[in-house]
């Protein structure tokens, strides 16, 4: 039986008149790789700060990992992994440093630390650059290695912000291959994307516009819903009427 | 006489830092090049030396006629450049930007209108507004107006749909096919291979190498397999067998299919079938597929 790790129900925030997200319901099950996909300023990010912990809802209801978004936000994020493009590693520090930092922030022991560390380095390949400082590493690996840091303390869900963008085709592909492991292995995956390749990858999406939930389907379903032929032709149909822009 | 003639060009940043390597390319007249790779590949860097902002350190760059390191200043009056991170005055107004670009290339804003018309109607608006105060698309749009306002000869764009979503990309991209057609050559950089399409010519980089120049069509008909969409019920299983069986050649994920060539070109499809049923695959679906541009790079990587 699945086991739902997200749900919400009508989740709703307000700044001032404005509805950044509008009564979302949803449900993520365990080891599901969910694509959160929408048009730019249609609510994403706002959306995903209150599934994070980091935003309170101005109403509806949501539980991460079991938990409340209202009143236990501090056990969510200790649930939680969260990567973007924008904030990753510490550039200034190397390879090793970052994952002792990053273990000690989610709260693993020392000798936790240092045995994720041995092993994260060795399935990355990184053994050469272990003592080398980020800002060296081409991004691609930069990429790679803030991924599995957000995952270090093996969350039971991981948010990842448009973790692909500006990468080369091939590392993209590597990424999802981690991306995949990791679902394996039974963390969440709960994803946005640019790339609509990549929605092909997701077991689900969701397509947001002006801050509700347009569409939420398998990949599949949804093609055939709007008899399109790939998942550009249905955020196109979805998302072209959007009045909102970032 | 070509709008930009690239020739062996190199930029390093100290001496260990190659952003660019040995880097030619030529534009026509009215086209639009694409220059097409992943962050950190060299395409700013080639931006920055052949809008004057950046000196090479070998080989030359001339644009309209005009060498990048002697004619600096006559390259300034005739190029308009977006840069990849917004560069407007975020405390001056819509019209107030316009206006200020306008005069600063001697110019006004009317003299010059009906370049920009067509996108400047969605901005007007918000004339009155803070540049900085304008959303994405919108900030996009005025950076695009304030670089033509001076009706370039030649028009640089860094990465402008970059992080854009899909349907904000595709109404950029008609802007500037319709720019195109008011004979403004268009040197335009993007890290989204389905852009290349849009192209006339594109340019494929990676590590400040050109892996590749020549039009769209062209590089797609150089693909040197057969290529093949494959799909099964669990794709991540599927790449794993596909990786794993020795008649695969190359085999990568592409959208809900994988995308795999074969050493032999004569491959019995039939045998493939029976040998991915043989490890557990199911509803089998296996023919030959188009190559696209982001084959075609992941070919020459």
């Amino acid at each position: 039986m699945s086991e739902a790790v997200i749900k919400t129900e009508k989740l709703t925030k307000r700044f001032g008149d404005f509805i950044a997200a509008n009564e979302i319901t949803f449900e993520v099950d365990k080891g599901e790789i969910f694509g959160f996909l929408g048009a730019n300023g249609a609510g994403k990010t706002t959306a995903m700060r209150m599934l994070c912990g980091l935003s309170t809802p101005s109403s509806g209801k949501a539980t991460i990992a079991g938990f409340d978004v209202y009143k236990q936000t501090e056990q969510i994020k200790k649930s939680i992994g969260y990567m973007s493009q924008k904030f990753s590693l510490y550039e200034d520090l190397t390879v090793l440093e970052n994952i002792k930092f990053f273990g000690g922030i989610y709260g693993l022991t020392n000798q936790q630390i240092k045995t994720k560390s041995e092993e994260l380095i060795n399935h990355l390949g990184l053994q050469q650059e272990a003592k080398k400082l980020v800002v060296s590493l081409p991004l691609g690996w930069k990429q790679k290695l803030s991924f599995s840091a957000a995952i270090l303390h093996e969350p039971k869900i991981v948010f990842l912000d448009e973790p692909t963008g500006g990468v080369d085709p091939v590392t993209r592909r590597q990424f999802w291959d981690l991306i995949y492991d990791a679902a394996d292995r039974g963390v969440t995956i709960f994803v946005t994307t640019h790339y609509m390749d990549e929605a092909e990858y997701c077991n689900r999406i969701s397509i947001m516009v002006d801050g509700v939930i347009k569409a939420l389907d398998t990949p599949r379903n949804l093609k055939d819903t709007f008899h399109a032929n790939n998942m550009d032709e249905v955020f196109y149909e979805l998302a072209r009427g959007a009045k909102r822009g970032e | 006489m070509e709008a930009v003639v690239v020739k062996n060009l190199v930029k390093n940043y100290g001496k260990d830092k190659i952003a660019v390597d040995d880097v030619s390319f030529s534009v026509k007249p009215g086209e639009i090049f694409g220059l097409i790779g992943p962050d950190g590949a060299g395409k700013t860097s080639i931006f920055r030396v052949l809008t004057t902002l950046l000196l090479p350190d070998g080989g030359s760059a001339i644009v309209d006629g005009s060498d990048v390191v002697r004619d600096y200043k006559q390259i300034r009056n005739k190029v308009g450049y977006m840069p990849g991170k917004f560069s407007l005055y975020q405390d001056l107004s819509v019209e107030e930007n316009l206006n200020f670009f306008a005069t600063v290339f001697d110019t006004t804003v009317e003299a010059n209108y009906h370049l920009i018309k067509d996108i400047y109607v969605q901005l007007e608006p918000f004339k009155t507004r803070r540049a900085g105060k304008l959303s994405g698309g919108m900030k996009q749009k005025l950076a695009l107006c304030c670089a033509l306002i001076h009706k370039p000869v030649v028009l640089f764009l860094d990465e402008p749909t970059t992080g854009v979503d899909p349907v904000s990309r595709k109404e950029f991209w008609e802007m500037l096919k319709q720019l195109k057609a008011q004979n403004i050559t268009i040197v335009v950089s993007t890290p989204y291979m389905d852009e290349a399409n849009m192209c006339d010519k594109i340019a494929l980089i990676q590590s400040g190498k050109l892996l590749s120049v020549d039009t769209p069509e062209n590089i797609i008909r150089s693909y040197p397999e057969q290529l093949y969409a494959v799909k099964a019920g669990n794709m991540h299983r599927l790449l794993k067998i596909l990786r794993d069986y020795d008649q695969v050649m190359n085999s990568y994920a592409f959208g809900e299919f994988a995308h795999v060539s074969f050493r032999n070109p004569e491959v019995n499809l039939n045998e493939v079938t029976t040998y991915l049923k043989q490890q557990g695959m199911e509803d089998i679906e296996l023919e030959k597929t188009a190559v696209t541009i982001e084959d075609s790079f992941i070919k020459l990587l």
